[in-house]
């Protein structure tokens, strides 16, 4: 019986304490992990491609880059990552401002923490995607490239008619898994300054010592996002394979 | 190459009609395997030229050289008088000088492929109307007007909003010939159309490349069909082991085998 009015007594702790706040900054939370995520992914998209594409060059040169990019990047821990590009691109951003004299020689110039954040975790993503890409170029059917060639398709019009409609399609489960993992790298960011849900979290726990009710409301949040994600990606794969499913 | 070059300009005027297809003296190797030991051909408008030999005797791979999805080692290929004009490579092989000037050749010489290789991401009448509205840059409505025409000729017209991985072989080869067709062929080179199809399902396929014969088409048929060698080629060319072993009126060389080759090669076929 005390256990239960102690469960209640917490409960409406935890609803004052949302409702007196902290709920609209989890809320805007979410909102800016989404941006980070978002915004992350399509700059994993990009490198992902080229280093990709660099890995299935004919030239040495771009197969080595591209497989340096990829073992660098999935080997090292997220977040030496986002701390090289964060205190790194703030220090080479000082010392090329303090050398042009745009600011004085005891001034710093921060690294912008949304960029660092996202530019980090879109490096690693791209290390992931690439490897998504790969494999789906791979998977084309063969014949099907060479008929491209054999019906007169320029590279580009093969890439655009061709690889590229192909390699989205294998590519979409892959991605889901990416974006996964994306959306976890993102609460990384959270020590650049970024208010996302994890930083907004902690500043919650902190402030209201209350830290098992808003990890675990960050925790909650977290889970619904990446559950959402799921549906979305299975169906995004559903239209994009229609031509191999069986006809209804 | 100089003595080929040579050759060709001694031929070219004793000719008043400029072959559709010529090939001279066309080397291939595949690492240490030569697998075209100097292969020559010339296919006139309205020539149906089966290519029969058994597997390994070159066959697949010189149709392949014509439109370069195989770079010969040496050799020419000319399509309407056009020579293909050859560079030497980065490994001293030689490799096509301009890119442009293959990619145009390749959309007058259509191929039909063993399988099929339509694509898969795209509806039966996409794949009729791809090639002719990038490559050929011809407006839309007229390809898809065509592509239809084309559908209802081979016979799968109702399919046309169907994806190619849900039809079954005989009809992915139709509209592959379709496809072929879509692009208003010089001539259409098939690389043994029917290898692939269950037995029941190659008559389909084999109607179709008739009448195509009868309309005038001008085809190379890679293939080891010999009911249609015999009855629908206009010329048979045996290959044995990289060369052209025999090469004539089919009716003829089916009658009275002009080699020994080829003779045991038919005999083989119909046990």
């Amino acid at each position: 019986m005390e256990f239960l009015s102690n469960l209640q007594e917490q409960l409406s702790t935890a609803y004052e304490l949302l409702a007196a706040g902290w709920g609209v900054q989890l809320l805007w939370g979410i909102g800016w992990t989404l941006a980070v995520t978002t915004v992350s992914m399509a700059i994993g998209a990009l490198l992902g491609s080229l280093v990709a594409a660099a890995k299935l060059s004919h030239h040495a040169g771009l197969r080595f880059l591209g497989e340096s990019y990829t073992t660098v990047f999935r080997g090292e821990p997220e977040l030496l990552v986002i701390y090289l590009f964060y205190y790194g691109g703030t220090q080479i951003l000082t010392g090329v401002a303090r050398s042009t004299g745009s600011i004085g020689s005891t001034d710093i110039l921060n690294m912008p923490s949304f960029l660092g954040g996202v530019l980090a975790v879109g490096i690693i993503s791209g290390a992931y995607q690439a490897e998504v890409f790969r494999g789906s170029f791979l998977a084309i059917h063969r014949g099907e490239l060479e008929a491209a060639r054999a019906y007169g398709m320029s590279a580009w019009l093969r890439f655009r008619l061709v690889i590229m409609p192909q390699v989205l399609r294998l590519a979409v489960p892959g991605l889901g898994n990416v974006w996964q993992l994306t959306i976890k790298d993102s609460a990384l960011i959270s020590v650049t300054g970024v208010a996302e849900l994890m930083l907004t979290a902690n500043k919650a726990a902190r402030s209201t010592h209350h830290s098992l009710l808003f990890y675990t409301v960050a925790g909650i949040l977290y889970l619904v996002m990446t559950s959402i994600s799921t549906p979305i990606f299975d169906k995004a794969e559903r239209y994009t394979s229609r031509s191999f499913l069986r006809p209804k | 190459m100089p003595a080929n070059l040579a050759a060709a300009a001694k031929a070219a005027p004793s000719s008043d009609e400029t072959p559709a297809i010529s090939v001279k003296d066309l080397r291939k190797c595949f690492g240490d395997h030569e697998v075209l030991k100097g292969i020559s051909l010339e296919a006139h408008k309205g020539d149906v030229i089966s290519i029969l030999g058994s597997s390994g005797s070159g066959k697949s791979t010189m149709l392949r050289c014509i439109n370069l999805l195989e770079t010969p080692d040496s050799g020419e290929v000319r399509v309407d008088g056009e020579l293909i004009k050859m560079k030497p490579g980065p490994n001293g092989n030689q490799v096509p000088a301009d890119i442009r000037q293959v990619e145009r050749i390749r959309a007058n010489l259509a191929m039909v492929f063993q399988s099929f290789n339509l694509w898969s991401h795209m509806t039966v009448l996409e794949n009729l109307v791809a090639a002719p509205t990038h490559v050929l840059k011809r407006p839309r409505a007229e390809c898809v007007e065509q592509a239809e025409e084309l559908l209802k000729r081979v016979g799968i017209w109702e399919r046309r909003n169907y994806y190619p991985p849900h039809m079954s072989g005989g009809q992915q080869q139709r509209a592959a010939i379709a496809r072929a067709l879509a692009m208003n062929p010089k001539v259409m080179l098939f690389d043994e159309p029917t290898s692939a199809l269950d037995p029941e399902l190659v008559g389909e396929v084999l109607r179709v490349m008739r009448s195509l014969a009868e309309e005038g088409r001008t085809m190379l048929v890679v293939t080891h069909e010999m009911g249609f060698a015999r009855d629908v080629s206009s010329k048979v060319m045996f290959l044995h082991k990289g060369e052209v072993d025999s090469l004539g009126e089919p009716k003829e060389m089916f009658a009275r085998p002009p080699t020994q080759q080829f003779k045991q090669f038919i005999t083989n076929f119909n046990k």
